[in-house]
């Protein structure tokens, strides 16, 4: 379920029944037999209604994915945070380029010198490096590579 | 990701560092685009695999108490709920406390990521990447404002860099597709 947004989207309507869905399944799903079943029984609805609901929110982009969360060192793979200084009147071009390599899993503009930032997800990490030349030669800039030194809290958690 | 993508490689080696085998790894290809919405997603993920759904179920919950699974759930699109402000904040931390800093600014509520990152002087002195996610710059401001006091004197400077556009969002693609086992 990939999803390319070009522009920031508008916030959704949700209803009391969406935000208990969206805020039960942040949290991860039971491994039990019959997941949807419990987590429907939680929150006071059939199966069925949370399974379409659930449908609708990725359709509808509410959700950009329901799933498995990979750790990628864990699965023995790369993985870096980038950022390049472009300037202006090259960002579209630049843009192009960046997101042409499948190895780049998320693109963001930022408002600073460093306008650039994008996550780099690779097989194996020594393919990092390999990807990040590639990167300079394709683009003409430098590439200011992060990888991260210490991991001190990750969990994404909206309530809505 | 070492997961192997060419079919004709043999896929039953032993398994690896991380503890996976061939048919763990066919499961994580099958699941990275997610998980089916059937009432039974393991037994819909196993089927085109020759697995039985108990099979799938008992693996990834093996993934998941070995940390290769952070969980199953949901990703949601913060500005699709009303989340615009999202603040990737960086701090020029002193390295000495660093280490402690980090575990207490992690604790403070808003946070969803904090990681320690090199310096790349003179251009980018920061060391400290907090995101914080608010429904406005002004909360996401007042965010910062806890953290800055929690850093105290160790916190030379700092930036609150807002995306402003969505260049890309594929999520982590570990292979193009999945390869039957073997």
């Amino acid at each position: 379920m990939s999803v390319v947004h070009r522009h920031r989207p508008e916030p959704a309507e949700l209803d009391d029944a969406d935000r208990r869905i969206v805020n039960r399944l942040q949290d991860g799903l039971p491994l039990v037999e019959r997941p949807y079943a419990a987590v429907a029984a939680e929150l006071d609805l059939s199966e069925g209604e949370l399974l379409y609901r659930l449908e609708r929110l990725l359709e509808d982009g509410v959700l950009s994915r329901f799933g498995p969360m990979y750790h990628a060192e864990r699965l023995g793979g790369g993985l870096t945070l980038a950022a390049l200084e472009v300037p202006e009147a090259d960002y579209e071009r630049v843009t192009a380029a960046v997101n042409a390599f499948p190895e780049v899993a998320h693109n963001y503009r930022r408002e600073h010198r460093l306008n650039m930032w994008f996550v780099l997800a690779t097989e194996t990490p020594e393919r990092i490096g390999e990807t990040i030349e590639a990167i300079e030669a394709a683009t003409g800039l430098a590439v200011f590579n992060m990888p991260k030194q210490e991991e001190f809290h990750v969990r994404l958690h909206l309530p809505v | 990701m070492s997961v192997s993508t060419c079919p004709s490689e043999p896929l039953a080696e032993d398994a690896g560092a991380n503890g996976l085998d061939a048919i763990d790894r066919v499961i994580v290809l099958a699941t990275q685009a997610g998980l089916p919405l059937v009432p039974d997603p393991w037994g819909a993920v196993g089927k085109p695999l020759g697995l039985a759904g108990e099979e799938v179920r008992a693996r990834l919950q093996r993934m998941q108490q070995s940390g290769v699974i952070r969980r199953i759930a949901a990703v949601p699109n913060h500005y699709r709920l009303g989340y615009v402000a999202n603040g990737m904040t960086v701090w020029d931390v002193d390295d000495a406390h660093i280490d402690r800093l980090g575990r207490e600014v992690a604790a403070i509520p808003g946070v969803s990521h904090c990681y320690r990152r090199p310096r790349h002087l003179p251009e980018w002195p920061y060391n400290l990447f907090v995101m914080l996610h608010g429904k406005s710059q002004a909360e996401v401001e007042r965010q910062a404002e806890a953290l800055r006091e929690r850093l105290g004197e160790a916190c030379r400077d700092h930036r609150i860099l807002y995306s402003s556009r969505i260049l890309k969002k594929t999520g982590l693609r570990l292979a193009r597709r999945p390869g039957p086992p073997r």
